[in-house]
Parts: structure tokens; sequence; C-alpha cells
């Protein structure tokens, strides 16, 4: 039995891995295939994608429509379970009562974690996103280059499958001929935004998307991603034929009943967990890496939620996979309080987020457009690379690092919200103003600023002195703070985007604020937090070492966000899936030669 | 023939409308700006929700999550002025058809704190509304015809209202519009009513259609 609970445990493993996400998944499945016996921990309940996903329910099958509430954040329908931006039981804290200082933490509780339920938007980092001080000053290097990161990108995408196409662009990394699915017909908002964006230099083309616009070719993608190893081919082959290709209806945050799409439940634990290498323990909250008197790590503590009771499991290496927030947590709780891997001190430190703001528009000549479908594949089709990096490497600009342009704008399913904003539809009611939502419905776009933040002394977390969840274990307390390459960028997005909006003829939507301060969502609310436990070249500047080993405790690697060394304006999560490949391959040659 | 010309009722007549209904209620607007506790017009809700982990694939009717706290009188109210904000007609059936009505129940019976904040203006609305038919044409709101519902409307449709003392009839008004387009146009025959297409599984997503590309002047690139 793969899914097991704590009492059937092994007395010890090869491997014990914490969360079930995309870290946590990447390591599962590269470690099992490879032969070793694996244990996997997870806070939340076990979730199967195929029985429980609500596929085709409408929203008047839901309570309130299916409109968001505090139980369920992000809508009824959505697949995060048990989480969003509080966990009941489970606090954090703010040392600041100042909003901009504050952060927001998502946490989901199943298995799989985010990855349910994430955007799908998968891009790489390009070879500057990985030496960003070299090329201004600021922040830090990754003890990795892109060279060597791009062929477990490549064999990410080639397992997950990606949509998108080369663009050949700066920093914008292409991925090899024949690996990219086919990347999705653009919609109306998105065709005609790529072509009023390019009369501003702006360029709008084929987004990357975890998701499967064709089957997945299982008769020749198996023997690249496992030369020399036929029987994780086979089993890895067996799982990609269970999954469909997308049949372009359904919004992918609801998950994918029909693997269509990357979750870690669909795509990372079935093949795993037919090597029968691994066991999942769902309901199990990680408290602490244990560590013996020679400082090496013993296993995991942990809280077995169904009875309330400490448990521990042995095993010869230890992975951190618990998103990147708790994985701080775990590594600051350990060792009674004390810590471990964190003789530099940073642990918790250089959080760091996505920067966002948002602008939105009302286009007119989207307005009345003859009905058709344009559900898509479930996400976004289109995006626009940052665009800029000639005129920041020239000094021309008042921010350091570039963002890239998330849209949104269609025929979207009408979600219980109001389709049509009340300014529109002022003092009108009856027939009338049935065809004044006829008339406004589709004609609105909105482009998201998606950008890096450099790292900085003032955000980071720690243990509180006082509060504690529901387990007795000291929750974190978050500090959070921007600097001016932050607001500065977000401005720029601003205005970049008013511009955009009335060179298609449209009008801005109303802001509520015209301060940077105001305007920038929030710390935490673009859900891509990474850093807390950084990479580096050195033991005293940095918590882990190239391969996401910890610079302390030699058997025990990190394979979630937190070793982010910096958070370029792509998507986390392809790379986070990357570098755990990565770090997995190295630990497993490690512990064949003994060194762990 | 449902379809309502603001134009035809004048500027004068609306504030003479305002002027008799204000002189009635004697107060304007007081009966709504005091918003009195839920409890006085209708049940409490119960205070439980649908928890953090629902069954997502069986189907909700509203009453199913929690407790509906309407009473009939406020049921008759709603449905009339749903169905006047959104009737049947060529592009689709009525609001009362298609569960509007009993999901504002649910709205304001829901336990969460959006809802809640949104329950006294929603209740005392509809008391306000209640009176405003009785004063002005003696009878029952779902007792109106549609000519006498509509010069109801009419008084609070417009930001006009808010000038001459209904701040808070328009703005329950405007809730009301608002609540009720988001759940009449979140059903099939919404779909159909707003231009929605898709929810259905397709072979192959070719994007927009040719009339759609020539009418944008925009050409499909990716291929
Ligand atoms: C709505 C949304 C949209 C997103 N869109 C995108 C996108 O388009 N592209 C992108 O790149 N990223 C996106 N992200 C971010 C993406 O989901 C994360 O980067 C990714 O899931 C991180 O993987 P992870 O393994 O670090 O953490 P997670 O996926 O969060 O998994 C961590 C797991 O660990 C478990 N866990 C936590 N604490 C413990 C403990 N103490 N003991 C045991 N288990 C524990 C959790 O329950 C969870 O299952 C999005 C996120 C959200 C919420
Ligand atoms: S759009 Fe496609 S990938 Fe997304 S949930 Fe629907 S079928 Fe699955």
């Amino acid at each position: 039995m793969p899914i097991i609970t704590s009492s059937k445990s092994q007395p010890s493993y090869d491997v014990v891995i914490v969360g079930s996400g995309a870290g946590g998944g990447q390591m599962a499945y590269t470690l099992s295939l490879a032969g070793l016996k694996c244990v996997m921990l997870e806070a939340g309940r076990n979730y199967q994608p195929a029985l429980e996903t609500p596929m085709f329910q409408r929203p008047d099958q839901a309570p309130l429509r299916g409109l968001p509430t505090p139980e369920k954040n992000f809508g009824f329908f959505d697949s995060t379970v048990d989480g969003g931006w509080e966990v009941p039981g489970e606090p954090y804290t703010q040392a600041s009562e100042k909003k901009e200082e504050q952060f927001h933490w998502w946490r989901p509780r199943m298995l799989g974690g985010r990855t349910n339920h994430w955007g799908r938007i998968s891009l790489r980092n390009g070879p500057y996103d990985f030496k960003p001080r070299s090329r201004d000053g600021l922040g830090f290097d990754w003890p990795v280059s892109y060279g060597e990161l791009d062929p477990y990108y490549t064999k990410v995408e080639m397992l997950i499958g990606v949509y998108g196409t080369n663009s050949g662009r700066e920093n914008t990394p292409d991925s090899p001929a024949g690996v990219l699915l086919p990347p999705p017909k653009g919609r109306a908002a998105e065709l005609l935004s790529q072509k009023y964006g390019k009369s501003l230099g702006i360029p709008f083309l084929s987004i990357h998307r975890a998701v499967l616009t064709r089957p997945l070719d299982a008769e020749t993608i198996p023997a690249k991603l496992h030369p020399n190893n036929p029987w994780a081919q086979r089993l890895v082959a067996d799982s990609m034929r269970a999954r469909a290709a997308c049949f372009w209806a359904t919004d992918c945050g609801r998950g994918c009943s029909t693997g269509a799409n990357y979750q870690s439940t669909t795509v990372h634990l079935p093949p795993a967990l037919a090597t029968g290498n691994l066991d999942v323990i769902a309901n199990a909250h990680a408290r602490e890496v244990l560590v013996n008197s020679e400082g090496k790590a013993t296993g995991v503590l942990y809280i077995d939620k169904t009875t309330g009771q400490e448990c521990r499991v042995s095993a010869r290496v230890v992975v951190l996979a618990a998103s990147s927030g708790e994985t701080v947590r775990i590594l600051l709780n350990s060792n009674g309080g004390r810590g471990v891997a964190n003789s530099s001190g940073l642990v918790g430190k250089y959080i760091m987020d996505t920067v966002g703001t948002n602008v939105a528009g009302q286009i007119p000549q989207l307005e009345n457009c003859p009905p058709h479908n344009e559900d898509g594949a479930g996400g976004s089709h289109f995006y626009a690379p940052w665009w800029l990096y000639q005129e920041q490497a020239s000094g021309k600009m008042n921010f350091a690092r570039g963002y890239h342009i998330e849209m949104g704008g269609s025929r979207r399913m009408p979600n219980g919200a109001n389709p049509v904003s009340d300014d529109l539809t002022q003092g009108l009611y009856g027939t009338s103003l049935k065809e004044a939502a006829r008339r406004y419905y589709g004609s609105m776009v909105s482009y998201s600023c998606r950008g890096e933040m450099i790292p900085n002394e003032g955000s980071f977390c720690e243990l509180d002195p006082a509060v504690k969840d529901k387990w007795g274990i000291p929750v974190l307390r978050w500090h959070w703070k921007w600097s001016e390459h932050e607001l500065n960028q977000v401005a720029h997005a601003r205005k970049t985007f008013g511009e955009l909006i009335e060179t298609m003829g449209g009008k801005v939507r109303k802001h509520i604020s015209d301060k940077p301060l105001e305007f920038i969502e929030p710390g935490g609310k673009v859900i891509h937090e990474v850093g807390g436990a950084i990479m580096g070249g050195r033991p005293k500047d940095s918590v882990c070492n190239r391969w996401n080993q910890t610079w302390d405790v030699k058997n025990l690697f990190i394979s979630d966000g937190a070793p982010f060394a910096s958070n370029s304006d792509k998507n986390p999560t392809l790379t986070i899936m990357a570098l755990a490949w990565r770090a997995a391959d190295h630990l497993i040659e490690e512990a064949r030669q003994g060194n762990l | 023939m449902n379809d309502f010309n603001p134009a035809r009722l004048s500027r004068r007549a609306v504030l003479q409308w305002f002027a008799a209904t204000a002189a009635a209620l004697s107060a304007g607007d007081a009966g709504l700006s005091a918003l009195a506790p839920p409890a006085a017009s209708g049940g409490t809700p119960s205070g439980v929700g649908y928890g953090t982990d629902p069954d997502l694939l069986r189907t909700y009717q509203p009453g199913e999550a929690w407790p509906l706290i309407f009473q009939a009188s406020q049921k008759a109210c709603v449905s009339a002025l749903c169905d006047t904000i959104l009737p049947a007609d060529h592009l689709g059936p009525s609001a009362s058809s298609q569960g509007v009505p009993a999901f504002i129940d649910e709205w304001v019976s829901a336990p969460y704190p959006l809802q809640q904040a949104d329950r006294p203006l929603i209740l005392e609305g509809l008391t306000w509304m209640a009176d405003a038919a009785v004063l002005r044409f003696k009878k029952e709101v779902s007792a109106l015809d549609e000519a006498q519902m509509r010069e109801l409307c009419e008084a609070v449709c417009n930001p006009e209202g808010l000038r001459v003392g209904f701040k808070n009839a328009v703005r329950f008004f405007n809730k009301m519009r608002s609540l009720a387009m988001g759940a009449y146009f979140s059903t099939p025959a919404g779909w159909e009513a707003i231009g929605y297409v898709g929810n259905t599984p397709l072979a192959r997503f070719d994007g927009p259609p040719v009339e759609v590309l020539e009418a944008l002047g925009i050409q499909q690139t990716v291929v």
C-alpha cells in the first residue's frame, strides 16, 4: 500500500521527503525511479484528482454561485483543500501593523500542495537570472548557471508537458526543438493586445504552460528521461499514457481529472508510487529535522494529525520541500528550537515574492463581439516577456530588473460575480440592462505586472517568540519591505499598461490609488514566495550549496523555493522542479559513493 | 416592451416621486440609514459555513449549505424586483426562473463577513420597498404592475437618488442589481443571454472565428 498511515511505515528509509508539491513530487519521482526507498510526509489529506475534480460543475450548482468565501478563498470549485490565506489552527503573525510591511502566506493542506491549483505558467529562468549581481551589483548570484540547469529544464518540460513557442528573445530561453507542445491559438483579446503591443514595442506571444495540447509521446520521451533504466521507462510511459490531452474546457485552477495539466498528484506521484519504492503518509505534519550528535540528520519528527501523536521516521537522507516558508519553519524549530543548518544565521532571510500590480481596461472594439468559445486551455495563451533589457543595461531606467506581462480578458465563464461593472450599467434595468451586459461582456482586458523582486534585509521570517499552532509548534512571524526598485517597477508597469489600453482605443478602469506602495500587490499575494535558505558559493553567506544541500548538514537537502538566491520575473515552479531533479541526481550519486 | 427608457421619465417626475415618498416616509432615508438588526426583519443566519473541504461534486440548492432566512413577503418582494431587473424577454427567461431570488436569500443567510455586511442593507431595503409600494400605490410589491414596479425602480436606479436623499435606497438597488446579474449570468440561460459559449469539451480549439477576426482587424498569429 503506497498511501499509508503512520503505523504502517517502515523502521527506516533511504530518504524522507517532507511535502508533496512541485519540489517534493519531483524528488520522490527521481529518487524512487532510481531505486531509493522513500517515504513522503504530507501535512494535508490524500487527494485524488481523478475522483474529486469538479470539471463541468456550474456556478449555479454551488453554494453562493461558487463565489469566494473565507473557507474557499479562490471560489468553491478551486481545488485548494483545507487552506488558503488562513489555515485553521495554524496561524502566522506579522511583525508590523503597517499593511505594506506584512506578508500574506497561501498554504493548502493536501497531497500535491499548490500544484493542484497553480496557474501552470512554466517559464525558464534565463542566463542573466542566475547571475544578477554580476550584471548590476544587486542581490546575489546563484552558484548554478543557466547552462547547468538547461538539461534539467528540458527533462522537466518533457515529463510534465509544456506548451509554448521558442521566441529567440533575450534572456528568454528557447527549449530544444520538439520539446515544447504546440501552443494554443490566440483569443480575441490576446491577438488584439499583440497587434497594439507591437506599436509600443511590447512583444505579446505564446506563453509556456504545463498543459498537454496533445498527448505526450510515451514511445520516445521515457527513454530520453531515463536512459539505461528500462524499468523506469516502462513506468513513466504507463503514466504518460494515462494522461489525456486537454479538451479545451474547464478552468485549470479546479485541477484536471484527466491529468491534462501538471499536478504533482497526476504527474510525479503516480509513477513514483508505481515503483513500490515510495510510501506516502498523509496527515503527517513535520515538526523537526532530527539530528544526531555528529550533526547528521537522522529523520523527521512529525505530528500524526489523525491521532495528534508525535511520530518519528528514520532515514539516511532528509529532503525538505514543504514550501519555502514552512521549510524555514521546520529548520528553525529543529534541534529543540535551536535550529539546524543555520550556522550562517541566514535561515529565514531574503524572502522574495513576485512583484505584482494589475491594470484593467475596457475596450470598445471588443464590445458586442459575436459569441464564440474562448475557454481554450483553461488559462492564459499569451504573455509578453520583459522587453527592455537593453534600456536597463544602458542605465536608462530607474529600476534594475524586469517584469513580464500576464494578461486576462476573454469571454470566460461568468463565475457568479457580476460580469459587468456597475458603472457601465448605471441607471439600467430590464431588457436594456441585459443588452448592456451582452454588449460589455468580453470587452474587459487586464494586464498584470509579474516582476523580479531584489532580495533585501527587511524581508524575512523568524519564529514568533510567543504564538504557537494547535500542536504547540512555534509559528512564523513575517517582516516585509519593498525597495525603490520594486516600487518604480510597478509605476512603470502601470504607465505602460495605461498606454497600451489607450492605444487600443480603450479606457483605463479607475485606480484605487496612485501611490506605488498602495497599488503594488502586498507581499506574498502573488504566491511565488521563495528564499529563506538561499544557495551560494560559501557557507558563511548561504544556507545551501549548489546542490540544494545544506552546508551544515550534509544529508539534508531542500528542494522547494527556499534555496532561490533571486526571484526573476519568471514564475518559480519550473525552476523548483529543474533544481530538484538535479539535486536528486546528485543525492543519488553521493549516496552511491557512500558520502551521505 | 419590457425595455424601460429612463429618459421617458422626466427629472421633474422623479423628483416629485421622491418628494412624495420622502414626505410619506417622513424621514426620507431614515428608515434605511437606521439599519435595524437583521433579526427584526428575518430569521437569524446559522453561522456555520461549508467548511474548508466541502464535497465539490454534488449539486447544492440554496438552503442546503445553511438555512435560509427570508420570510414569504421578502421572497415575493425579491422575486418581483429581480424580475424587473432581469425580465423574460428575447434574450432569455426571467431571473426568478433561474433561481436568482433563492440565491439572494442564500446570500443574506450566509455565515460569512462579506454577506453579513450586506444583510442589513438588503433586509432594510426590502422593508423600504414594501413601505414605498403601500404608500405610493396602496399595494404589496408583488401586486404592483409593470409600470408601477418601474416607477419604483426608477426612483432608485440612478445616482440622481443620491442627491435627493435616497442614498441607501440607491445602494440597495445597485446591490440587488449586481447580485442578480451575477446569479443570473452564471446559469446556462444566463450564459446564452450574455453570449458565453463553452464548458463543453472540444476536439480542437480554433480560436476566434473569421468574422470576429475580421471585425477586429486582427489575424490569428498562432498557426
Ligand atoms: C493560485 C496559484 C497560482 C499559481 N500559479 C503559478 C504559475 O502559474 N506558475 C508558477 O510557476 N507558480 C505558480 N504558483 C506557485 C506554485 O504553486 C508554487 O511555486 C509551487 O507549488 C511550489 O512548490 P513547493 O513544492 O515548494 O510547494 P507546494 O506546492 O506548496 O507543496 C508543499 C507541500 O508541503 C506540505 N507541507 C507544508 N508544511 C508541511 C509540514 N510541516 N509537514 C509536511 N508537509 C507539509 C503542504 O501541505 C504542501 O502539500 C501559483 C500558486 C497559486 C496558489
Ligand atoms: S483546460 Fe484542459 S488542462 Fe485545463 S483543466 Fe480543462 S481539460 Fe484539463
